[in-house]
């Protein structure tokens, strides 16, 4: 049961910042995952007066406020149209609507959880996250960091023309990702992101050797076989209670193969079950 | 604290514990309509509108909702029997515990969407679980009750 | 017919779908205690000390109780008919801890925040002892479950807590071993299907206040009123004079709810303090502290000739009735007798069985009851039958199923005066179009589509036991009241129940008041469990409404000045044939009130000596990722006989919330423990209940027999609707890959590494 001894509508990013640095306090996004622990908080601090919930797009990106909805991102349609729809296809299996109004993009990205389809898609994209202290740094390196007091204040993507695909596997429709998967094809190159393995996601960059022959679509069955098992062979996988390691990796072969074939194709099409 | 919510239309203002969830607040406030039935976020029974939109209010802190509009199905009576007829038509409100959040969400769906397919509706109300009915029975009412509102039928909004 | 046979809607439906707070916590007084308890972190311990003085200072805290406030005397919390079956293995608290959960000491507080602050408060100190948690090795087991004096087991059969058995038997008929020895083909397998949950959205909770005489009152979210009166008699040491136990609406039970989950605490709490309590189950303590289906492991053998003769049926099953016997020595008995006599023509027929206590969560009452594990071991011996005499599964059960007028020796030798098993099977074979998709077909994607098939029986009611009964009033105006103890749990029995009278009465469903289950007021009803409601508490019904006719018509010929014979009323109006005069139900009614010697009130009392079956057949097809291991359910078509359909559309909806029960409890739903014996699946984020993206389309007919000993022809449906999908499914999956799965679930992650498997 949650417990919060004071709440407080932060008033300004500064004010929440400061709040933020006390031990004890918390930042509340969708609180979905917060409400389940037995936490004592101080002070929890509502972002929720910041105009923070909107998502704005400029002329060479997408500016995601920290307290945008999974429920936004799915309906977006600039923001599914340049992604090729793998934003919408990597929430709309998350539990159910009056969820995904709750939970934020902060709240996802911030606990750079294990099991986040959200952090597997946008490691697909030309993400960088808005940090209050720390700047604008690309999500990758601000997926490898530890926790902090920083507030995540807005996420922005990039509008790089590219091809992506994003896949899942879950023990039934709504449930936790086995193991996510998505990939990105480029200007720069290309990479896989594979997720939920347990551990959270991590990139694995695919040899510019395969970039033409990804563009052209020309890569053989046998060749989309091979790539995608010495792409699985980098993913470290392990076990929880809803899988095993080995069928992780098993999985990861498969949809790293069957993405691999869409991406080469023109991406867009999810085709793990 | 002092928080200030619309509920049902009626505005209420009154002294909360800052960690208190919406749907004890609800229910203190005589919505029994909102069941709670898991801790984790999971089963959809909580549904209620904040600010017309379908949340889960075992997640949403009271507090979060200050300055705001709660609705319930105890403020949508008239569509609730409207639409809750074609349910009880198919018999699939068996327990009847899963309906309040049910019936919410399917409120706002049919706001959203006025002739959903099939894949459509089972999508939107995938975060409301049901033990008793096997689901079947609730997508045939819907159907009929979406047959019957493209025939014409009338419903008052608030 | 005009009401039986109908699609007539619930009589709550309205009250239902807009929400009306008719439930249990909805209530509850506004002010009463609130009542929880401290529960065991360790699987096999003794309290050594339990330091509750501190706890007890939290301002607005009742008080705390402990094993030594606690009568002595021990009971059982199954709801079962006097003198069950289940061993008296229970205490209110007891200081020997049998399970992660168990409760140690009862808190009792104004409201949930002090009390959840004293429960923190409360010091334990354990003996931990090592945890029996292998099933497998129980029997007999150095370390005992209940080493206690005073256990008790008020029946016979075959408990033995010195060996941690909670029953034990063996039944056969004919000589098997010869049979089976002398037959072509044996099938032999093992087959593990896990606990599950029945996981009803509404959780346990009881309110519990004494009422204007003193007595206990408990308001419960319960199938079984007079149980409870009994088991808290026992468990409190009080009369039951002085108990009333009632319930509101429930939401959902599936048998979760034929044990005394929560009352007793609440019920501890009232009577000592004489003050109002409830009592609410979290989901946590509904998935880790509840009653959940006994894990079993059914060992089948199964023996038939070349030329599809199915000549013996060998069981023996092994069930986990956890660290407490509720339902454990009844169960069991359907996993064998529940199973076997769908193949009519036996030889011989052998079932065994041992079942035993564990450090595990007590396991108890959930649809099926037995049947659908032990049918899930039969049918998928059987299909595997079928493959080794290359014989199409649908032939093969033509062949040899049970057919109408067959003694069943299997099933305690009843005869099968319905049964309409054949056309089930007939219907559901043109349904899912079974030639054309049998046994497989691979789509060229990676994907297979395949089907698979299963038959299943139940039963309608505990044959010679359980009591139905039905007290029918006439009231002024011309309404009549039915009053009932069979608990309506949302399947609407008060509804299929006013529809029988409203037939028999010639009366419209709207001149029906049903008063649901008191055991102040209701006539004597064992519960709803067993698939009695329609069967059972249907012919008191019936019987009541014959007999309430006679009495009605009796006043009238008072008021018709005339005798019996001479006049005719058809249900509004009783007219003297020879001089035509008539007089109304209501003023019949009237006439009840005034200078009346004939109570136009009656109750009857059913019992019925047989429990004849019902039957169905479930078909699936599937779509199978041979790379995944997914498998996605494309269409069930299953078909029912239950004998006449009381109400379509209550019937259907039975089968097809039974059918995604089945589902989840094949493919998706799992009971894991650790090896410190923590129940891992503690919440929904966890236990995953179907959604309705994880069941695919649904399609259900009905071919009815007609049971002579039924109201109406009725049979029951309420149990049998769960055990088709898990057969139905692990055959589809062994067309689609080869393999026979025999353990549930039969997760994706299984199907793709057995796939794999093979491959090397």
């Amino acid at each position: 049961m949650l417990k919060i001894k004071e709440y407080v509508r932060a008033e300004s990013l500064k004010q929440a910042y400061e709040l933020n640095q006390k031990r004890g306090n918390r930042i509340v996004g969708g609180i979905l995952w917060m409400r389940m622990s037995s936490a004592q908080i101080q002070t929890a601090i509502d972002l929720a007066s910041l105009g923070l919930d909107q998502i704005e797009e400029k002329e060479e990106e997408f500016s995601i406020g920290c307290m945008v909805t999974l429920r936004q991102l799915e309906l977006h349609e600039e923001l599914n149209r340049l992604s090729q729809g793998i934003i919408r296809d990597s929430v709309k299996d998350i539990v159910g609507v009056q969820f995904r109004n709750l939970a934020t993009i902060g709240g996802s990205l911030f606990g750079r959880f294990g099991f986040s389809d959200v952090l597997t898609c946008f490691l697909a994209l030309d993400t960088y996250v808005e940090l209050y202290q720390g700047g604008i740094i690309p999500l990758a390196e601000f997926a490898d960091r530890e926790r902090d007091n920083d507030i995540l204040v807005r996420v922005i993507v990039k509008k790089t023309p590219g091809r992506h695909v994003y896949l899942a596997h879950r023990n039934t429709k709504t449930d936790f990702p086995v193991l996510t998967a998505a990939l990105l094809l480029d200007a720069d190159g290309a990479r896989a992101v594979v997720g939920a393995r347990p551990q959270k996601a991590m990139c694995v960059k695919i040899e510019d050797m395969w970039k033409e022959k990804l563009e052209n679509g020309s890569c053989t069955p046998e060749e989309l076989k091979k790539l995608a098992e010495t792409l699985a062979a980098q993913i470290p996988t392990g076990s929880n209670m809803r899988a095993g390691a080995e069928y992780r990796k098993h999985l990861a072969k498969v949809l790293l193969r069957r993405g691999l074939a869409d991406l080469q194709k023109d991406g867009g099409k999810q085709n793990a079950d | 604290m002092q928080i200030s919510i619309q509920l049902n239309g009626r505005k209420i203002t009154e002294d909360v514990r800052p960690d208190l969830l919406l749907i004890d607040w609800v229910r203190e406030h005589g919505c029994y309509s909102v069941k709670r039935g898991c801790e984790t976020s999971n089963c959809g029974l909580c549904t209620v509108f904040l600010d017309e939109k379908p949340v889960l209010s075992c997640s949403v802190l009271a507090a979060r909702a200050d300055g705001h509009r709660v609705d319930t199905l105890e403020g949508l009576q008239e569509e609730a029997s409207e639409f809750g007829a074609f349910i009880a038509d198919q018999g699939a409100e068996q327990c009847g515990f899963c309906n309040p959040g049910m019936i919410m969400n399917a409120i706002a769906l049919f706001r959203e969407n006025v002739d959903p397919t099939d894949d459509e509706i089972r999508e939107y109300l995938a975060g409301n679980l049901c033990r008793c009915s096997g689901y079947e029975g609730q997508l045939r009412g819907i159907r009929a009750f979406i047959e019957y509102k493209k025939k014409g039928g009338a419903v008052c909004r608030q | 017919m005009q009401t039986v046979g109908q699609p007539i809607r619930k009589k709550d439906a309205m009250a239902l779908v807009t929400g009306q707070p008719v439930f249990t916590e909805d209530m509850a007084p506004k002010d009463c205690l609130i009542v929880k308890v401290l529960r065991s972190p360790h699987a096999n311990a003794v309290v050594k000390s339990i330091k509750t003085d501190i706890a007890k200072k939290v301002p607005g805290i009742e008080d705390i109780y402990t094993w030594e406030d606690v009568p002595q005397q021990r009971f059982t919390m199954a709801g079962q008919t006097y003198p069950e079956p289940s061993p008296y293995d229970r205490l209110i608290l007891d200081r020997h801890v049998r399970y992660v959960g168990d409760p140690v000491a009862i808190v009792a507080g104004e409201n949930e925040l002090c009390v959840d602050r004293a429960l923190k408060m409360i010091k334990v100190e354990y003996e931990v002892l090592p945890a029996l948690l292998d099933f497998r090795a129980a029997k007999d087991h150095e370390l005992l479950v209940h080493p206690e004096d005073n256990w008790r087991s008020l029946c016979p059969v075959g408990a033995d807590n010195t060996r941690n058995l909670c029953a034990s038997d063996r039944t056969q008929d004919g000589d098997v071993d010869v049979v089976l020895a002398d037959c072509d083909v044996v099938v032999e397998g093992t087959y593990h299907v896990q606990a599950a949950q029945q996981a009803m959205m509404e959780t346990f909770r009881t309110v519990c206040y004494i009422d204007m005489y003193g007595r206990l009152n408990v308001m419960s979210s319960t199938q079984i009123v007079f149980h409870v009166r009994r088991i808290l008699s026992n468990a409190l040491g009080i009369p039951k004079s002085k108990i009333r136990a009632w319930k509101p609406r429930i939401g959902g039970g599936f048998g979760a709810k034929q044990t005394v989950v929560a009352e007793v605490f609440p019920a501890f709490v009232t009577w000592k303090t004489k003050k109002p309590s409830k009592m609410i189950f979290t989901r946590e303590e509904s998935q880790t502290a509840s009653t959940p289906r006994h894990e079993m492991e059914v060992t089948v053998k199964v023996g038939a000739n070349r030329d599809g003769r199915i000549r013996a049926i060998d069981v023996y099953t092994l069930s986990n009735t956890g660290a407490y016997g509720e339902h454990g020595p009844t169960t069991v008995g359907l996993s064998g007798h529940k199973s076997i006599p769908l193949y009519g023509s036996l030889e011989a027929h052998r079932f065994a069985y041992d079942v035993v206590y564990t450090n595990v969560m007590s396991a108890g009452a959930y649809r099926g009851y037995g049947a659908t594990q032990g049918i899930f071991a039969v049918e998928s011996a059987v299909n595997e039958l079928a493959q080794k005499l290359g014989m199409d599964p649908v032939e093969l059960r033509f062949k040899n199923m049970v057919r109408e007028g067959q003694t069943m020796p299997a099933y305690y030798g009843e005869t099968a005066a319905s049964c309409a098993l054949d056309r089930c099977m007939k219907r559901a074979k043109e349904m899912i179009g079974w030639d054309e998709k049998y046994p497989c077909k691979d789509m060229g994607n990676g994907k297979v589509r395949s089907v698979g098939v299963a038959m299943a029986m139940q039963g309608s009611g505990i044959s010679g036991v359980d009591v139905g009964s039905a007290t029918i009033k006439l009231n002024e105006d011309g309404i009549y009241t039915l009053s009932i103890a069979a608990a309506d749990m949302g399947t609407g029995c008060d509804t299929i129940l006013a529809q029988m009278e409203a037939q028999c009465l010639d009366c419209s469903m709207e001149d029906i008041i049903v008063s649901g289950a008191d055991t102040d007021t209701s006539p004597y009803d064992s519960g709803s469990y067993a698939s009695s409601t329609t069967y059972v508490t249907g012919r008191a019904v019936e019987r009541a409404c014959e007999k309430l006719r006679e009495r009605i018509e009796k006043r009238a010929s008072e008021l018709l000045e005339c005798d019996v014979c001479e006049l005719e009323f058809d249900g509004q109006t009783a007219k003297n044939l020879s001089n035509g005069r008539t007089v109304t139900l209501e003023e019949i009614g009237t006439a009840s009130m005034c200078g009346n010697n004939v109570a136009l009130q009656v109750t009857e009392s059913h019992s019925s000596p047989v429990s004849p079956p019902p039957f169905m057949v479930g078909m699936v097809e599937i779509e199978l990722d041979q790379e995944t291991g997914h498998v996605e359910i494309l269409d069930y078509a299953a078909v029912v006989d239950c004998g006449t359909v009381v109400n379509p559309n209550l019937a259907r909806v039975q089968v097809e919330g039974g059918l995604v029960q089945g589902i989840g409890m094949a493919l998706y739903e799992q009971i894991q423990y650790n090896e410190k014996g923590q129940m891992l699946n503690n919440s929904f984020m966890q236990y995953k209940v179907p959604t309705r993206l994880d069941m695919g389309k649904l399609r259900v007919e009905f071919e009815s027999s007609y049971e002579p000993s039924g109201p109406f022809g009725a049979k029951s449906i309420g149990e049998i609707v769960i055990n088709t999908p898990a057969p139905a499914l692990a055959h589809a999956i062994a067309n689609a890959t080869g393999i026979w799965f025999k353990e549930l679930p039969i997760t994706s992650e299984k199907i793709a590494m057995g796939i794999e498997g093979q491959c090397e």
